[in-house]
């Protein structure tokens, strides 16, 4: 294959239509190779939809599309033969075991006979299915069955994954392990483009995000670039009584912009130097001999931009309190170390 | 990571290239898991064998005195239900290729199939082998059954053999029609549904119980020559033997029935599961 300059992935104004209605409406965007795109939308933004499209399940009424240089309509069976895809749902055959059904993948994606089984294996190993491996599926927990589509996803080493939706329904700690294989397969050079509606996941995945709403790619950058654009950073100073966060309010507007609410002091300042605010704010309070009772600082997550850019909230995200701000915040650590590599 | 690119090409490169020559592979690969689905399905398992058994000894002892009177003369009852039941069978049974497809396409795996670089025709021609590959024990169980209960070659071995290929090839070609049904349909529950009534006027608007001669007139150019009606005729004809209202015309009647079946609903049926959604 001669050496190709454009990205892994490159939809350019796909659209589709299901009867008069514009499921996709013109989305363009691109996936360098060896990145992690997170598509972020609320429930029929048309996500899906754009998935089936890249993975030619779908064919677009508009646009085109390739995966590593290849047409997604025009040479469909060779884009199938260098992507891998998990669906929303578990598609894998409930009365096959977990080692069956990867290696009927196995055979349908005509790898060598001799290698099928060891291939088998090693994916049930990986993915912690080992135990399980002559059991039949319809006796998994749903954690093991997204665990062992994930795997069936992966059986031809697809170069390109596509994965749409692949925490919905499990519970905290199968997203977790979920999260870990992914960035595991990024650390190994695949391209990935998920789907999600939570916003920590695109958060603590997506090197780019790509926000879409009604069909149409409303907004794109890092995650980091999203929150300095669209969300601001907020320092919130609390108070023992009004009198104390009266004055407050008047000497904190040198800071950023000021709304009190009772007790409650909120200063809203550029995003990016959030503790240098954050200083000046303790400095102002000091030389006014003010104590606060309380006193922090929120940096802008993805929820305010999507409220932002939609007018509308994004869908909540389940389990946010088991999962806690800590977990993804190790996770971004993560990806900064992975990138840092 | 140099490590996994290697390994990720090498096995790229060790794969042989997709392309139709797949067909064969693949669609043994199908068959293989739908023959594993049906011995693990209860369900499927009690269907494909019980239930045709129960047909046998019931239409045979229930309504078999009631019947034989309606019967052209020197033809004993037995002889006469046994063809109608086994293409009551497996026209029954190729339900289930429209069922299963259906269930395929509700729980995503047609989906999953459809973004493999496997050959196109291949769910289609596995879930219609293996249900091939069903009927043809199916058929054998009923055999056994009605030899015990009384039924009788008129004709001779090869007849019996080439009785039995008609029954099978017949149920070939009605799975095809099925599958349009399942690739057509929602869930298992709607082609179940939707399947029904076809069924209902392709068995029992048929010569497969009674003769056509007690039907009302305007249903009986239907009943006569629907492709049931002419299988099962050609069915009894090679196995009870010349005798009246059998003529050797409908056996090549009933196999250009069952060729135009499937020329016409197989490449609808691979169209079906090109697009589906």
């Amino acid at each position: 294959m001669e050496t190709r300059s454009e990205p892994a992935i490159v939809a350019e104004g796909l659209v589709k239509c299901f009867g008069d209605v514009e499921a996709v409406r013109g989305v363009s965007f691109q996936v360098p190779e060896g990145k992690v795109l997170g598509l972020l939308g609320p429930n029929g933004a048309g996500k899906t939809t754009v998935v089936r499209m890249l993975t030619t399940l779908a064919r677009p009424d508009g646009g085109t599309a390739r995966v590593l240089g290849l047409d997604v309509r025009e040479q469909a069976q060779q884009v199938r033969d260098i992507i891998g895809l998990a669906g929303q749902y578990a598609a894998i055959d409930e009365n096959l075991t977990g080692r069956e059904n990867l290696r009927l993948v196995g055979k349908l994606t005509h790898l060598p006979q001799a290698e099928i089984g060891a291939r088998a294996d090693a994916l049930l190993e990986r993915f912690a299915l080992s135990h399980a491996a002559n059991r039949v599926a319809r006796t998994y927990s749903g954690g093991m069955r997204r665990r062992l589509d994930l795997a069936a996803a992966l059986v031809h080493e697809p170069p390109v994954l596509f994965l749409d939706e692949p925490t919905t329904g499990l519970d905290p700690q199968g997203r977790n392990g979920l999260w870990d294989v992914i960035e595991n397969l990024v650390e190994g050079g695949t391209t990935v483009l998920l789907t999600t509606q939570y916003l920590e996941e695109a958060d603590a995945l997506a090197d780019n995000i790509v926000v879409i709403d009604h069909g149409a790619v409303i907004a794109e950058g890092s995650a980091a670039d999203l929150k300095a654009r669209l969300g601001a950073t907020v320092i919130e100073v609390g108070f023992r009584d009004d009198a104390d966060a009266t004055t407050a309010a008047g000497l904190l507007a040198s800071v950023g912009g000021v709304d009190r609410e009772g007790k409650l002091v909120h200063v809203s300042v550029p995003s990016g130097n959030g503790a240098g605010s954050m200083f000046d704010t303790v400095r102002a309070l000091d030389d006014a001999h003010l104590e606060p009772a309380t006193l922090l600082l929120r940096e802008p997550t993805l929820d305010d931009v999507f409220l932002s850019l939609t007018g509308h909230a994004a869908e909540e995200a389940e389990g946010d309190d088991d999962d806690g701000d800590g977990a993804v915040k190790t996770r971004r650590s993560r990806r900064a170390r992975r990138q840092a590599k | 990571m140099s490590a996994v690119d290697t390994t990720t090409s090498a096995t790229a490169a060790r794969r042989a290239p997709s392309s139709r020559g797949h067909v064969v592979s693949d669609s043994i690969a199908i068959v293989w898991r739908n023959l594993i689905n049906i011995r693990r399905n209860p369900e499927l398992l009690v269907f494909a064998t019980v239930q045709p058994v129960i047909f046998v000894v019931m239409f045979r002892y229930v309504f078999g005195g009631a019947i034989q009177g309606s019967l052209p003369a020197g033809q004993t009852y037995i002889n006469y239900l046994m063809p109608g039941v086994f293409v009551q069978t497996i026209v029954f049974g190729a339900l289930t290729t429209g069922v299963g497809l259906a269930d395929d396409l509700n729980k995503g795996l047609i989906d999953r199939f459809r973004s493999l670089p496997m050959a196109r025709s291949a769910v289609l021609v596995g879930r219609t082998g293996a249900d091939l590959v069903r009927n043809f024990f199916v058929v054998m169980l009923m055999c056994v059954v009605g030899f015990i209960v009384g039924w009788t070659i008129g004709t001779d071995f090869a007849r019996f053999v080439a009785a039995f290929l008609v029954i099978l090839a017949f149920a070939y070609s009605m799975s095809w029609v099925f599958a349009i049904v399942g690739l057509s349909v929602k869930d298992a529950e709607t082609a179940q549904a939707v399947s029904f009534p076809i069924l209902a006027v392709l068995v029992f608007a048929s010569s497969a119980f009674v003769p056509v001669a007690t039907m009302p007139g305007w249903m009986q150019g239907w009943a006569r020559n629907q492709p049931v009606s002419v299988v099962i005729n050609a069915v009894r004809y090679l196995t009870i033997g010349p005798s009246p209202g059998l003529s050797a015309a409908s056996v090549p009647k009933a196999i250009a029935w069952i060729v135009a079946i499937i020329v016409v609903a197989a490449p609808i049926a691979v169209a079906r599961y090109r697009k589906a959604t």
